[in-house]
């Protein structure tokens, strides 16, 4: 069940949006398919959908191949980037549209209809036009709309792109909470890595239209498949040959094997945590995160000199860095 | 503050001068001889003939071209494909040629010796000369309106919303009349008063096509002409004033059939 993609590619032109991507979504599942822009995540949530046909491969629905069948009969709920709301109807007859092509009866569409915008917290604002709501509210009333035929998946196109920051945040937590209630299939496209690892189960990481990793996102944290998901996926600082991530290399005081000399540039007090900026001898500059407690003990001062110390294994090796 | 001033004075100024008083004058002189005369010259038979026939164009080519005008639109701005830049200029072509020249180029189509005007005349059905030829010309002028005023508008609204409407469940069919219709209905409505307001007021093509028969092929503007040429000028100022009139209802409506909140 759930949604399976196999062997999908798909071009625009010379450009190809997917590369032979191939991926498992679990039922009832939140899935983020993250990546830069142009990796080809927005394609791969059109072609579930049925927006756009592949040029081949497969996408199974909830155990039904629906390569072949139309958008409008997959059963898929679809948010938009920017909601595409309806804008010459009020906010009742938008979430009411689905109910209406499928010629429900009036009393039940109501209801259900009541119904989601409680869901959304929109009961005010049923006979409002989409040009009366805010970014976040038309937002709320896109997946309302897109909730109210109890689609099979709920596909969401960077629901949380328009929107400012405070509301954003906000936003993340509800979806989350939404899908903890309403258990459909979720995948939504994200270039945000924070927002991923907040809100998702499982992360797709997609590159050049290919599928560089798929897990948890502390797997992705933690083992990340090469260095781009490294990349991509937290933040890095180098040490000598390799990356590793700046909260794993320790400071020490005093010389020991192994360890590389360096010298304190800066530090940055962000409140817990702490940024020191070193210069190793050879190599290029470096971070090391730590936290308040830790750089109060150590009496890191500018120009002193450090020796740095990878505090466990890198979590890639030299080869595959390269 | 002065230069504003002057602005304006110089915009209904040359309106003034150039549109209303030329204009208000035809209204002044088609009551010169009374209102009984002005009435006289309106109740002939020939008058009700011509004011029924514009009716009867306007009654066709505008529906027609309001059709053919939104599917042109959706092929323009929804589909690619070759020769798609051709079939945009051709749209134009009626703003381009002179109505003089349609009308011509009508008769080498339709009339006698024409490409198909033989076998149309072999086979009974008039054209030229005729109400058929008319309708053609008067479509003809008059086709790119709706096109034009439609095309920019499904440019902005763009087709997420059509999307969207797919993903809840709409047919093609459906999206149409309940998404993109809604969408563009200023757009369509701005065309048909455009489209409507140049047919009734069509002299160069449907005059070249129509033969000029008083009574039977003669429309208001040829009326007009007619009358002007006979010295009839009272009769012709009349029916001049109908047609300013029929004209002014049609902007009018416009204004209130357009929402407050405006294109």
């Amino acid at each position: 069940m759930g949604i399976v993609v196999e062997n999908v590619s798909k071009k625009f032109g010379d450009f190809v949006a997917l590369e032979d991507v191939s991926l498992d979504v679990r039922d009832g599942s939140l899935t983020a398919l993250l990546g830069p822009s142009g990796g080809g995540k927005s394609t791969l949530l059109r072609v579930i959908a049925g927006l756009e046909e592949p040029d081949s491969g497969t996408v199974v629905i909830d155990g039904e191949d629906t390569t072949a069948v139309p958008a409008r009969k997959r059963g898929v709920g679809f948010v938009f980037q920017h909601y595409a709301p309806f804008k010459h109807m009020t906010v009742r007859d938008n979430v009411a549209f689905g109910l209406k092509i499928r010629k429900r009866e009036k009393a039940e569409i109501e209801e259900r209809v009541t119904e989601l915008l409680e869901l959304v917290h929109l009961e005010g604002f049923k006979d409002r036009y989409p040009s009366q709501l805010s970014g976040g509210q038309r937002q709320r009333m896109a997946l309302a709309r897109a909730l109210a035929v109890r689609p099979k998946v709920l596909l969401l196109d960077e629901p949380f792109g328009a929107l400012d920051a405070t509301v954003r945040k906000e936003l993340r937590a509800w979806l989350r909470q939404l899908h903890d209630e309403m258990h459909v299939t979720t995948v939504f496209v994200t270039h945000d890595q924070e927002e991923a690892m907040e809100v998702a189960e499982q992360i797709v990481v997609l590159n050049h239209g290919r599928i560089e990793q798929v897990g948890a996102p502390q797997d992705l944290y933690d083992k990340p498949a090469n260095d781009f998901v490294m990349h991509f996926i937290g933040p890095v600082a180098p040490l000598g040959q390799r990356w590793l991530r700046p909260h794993d290399l320790d400071i020490l005081l005093t010389p020991e094997p192994g360890a590389t000399a360096a010298t304190v540039q800066h530090v940055l007090h962000l409140g817990f945590e702490v940024r020191v900026e070193v210069k190793p001898e050879d190599g290029e500059d470096t971070w090391v995160q730590t936290t308040r407690d830790r750089a109060r003990e150590l009496e890191l001062e500018e120009g002193q000199r450090i020796w740095l110390r990878p505090a466990q294994d890198p979590v890639l090796e030299p080869e595959a860095a390269a | 503050m002065r230069s504003r001033l002057a602005l304006r004075s110089v915009a209904i100024g040359y309106l003034a001068l150039l549109l209303a008083f030329p204009v208000g004058l035809v209204f002044f002189r088609a009551f010169e001889d009374g209102v009984a005369a002005f009435w006289d010259s309106l109740t002939t038979a020939d008058a009700q003939h011509a004011f029924w026939l514009t009716i009867e164009m306007v009654a066709i080519a505008v529906p027609l071209n309001t059709v053919f005008g939104v599917l042109c639109a959706l092929v323009l701005v929804r589909q690619r494909f070759r020769g798609k830049a051709l079939l945009n200029a051709a749209i134009d072509l009626p703003f381009a040629v002179s109505p003089v020249v349609i009308g011509l180029a009508l008769i080498l189509v339709y009339g006698r010796n024409g490409w198909i005007g033989d076998w149309l005349i072999e086979n009974g059905i008039r054209v030229i000369f005729s109400t058929p030829g008319m309708i053609l010309a008067t479509i003809f002028v008059s086709l790119p309106f709706v096109v034009r005023e439609v095309v920019p508008v499904l440019r902005e609204i763009g087709t997420e919303q059509e999307q969207a409407a797919e993903t809840l469940g709409a047919s093609p069919f459906q999206t149409f009349f309940r998404i993109t219709l809604p969408a563009i209905r200023w757009g369509v409505a701005y065309g048909v008063v455009l489209t409507t307001a140049r047919a009734l007021g069509e002299f160069g093509a449907v005059s070249i096509v129509s033969g000029k028969l008083s009574g039977q092929t003669e429309t208001l503007t040829l009326l007009v002409e007619n009358r002007f040429q006979r010295f009839d000028l009272v009769g012709a100022y009349a029916a001049s004033v109908v047609l300013a009139i029929l004209a002014l209802l049609t902007l009018l409506s416009m204004n209130l059939l357009r929402p407050k909140e405006g294109r």
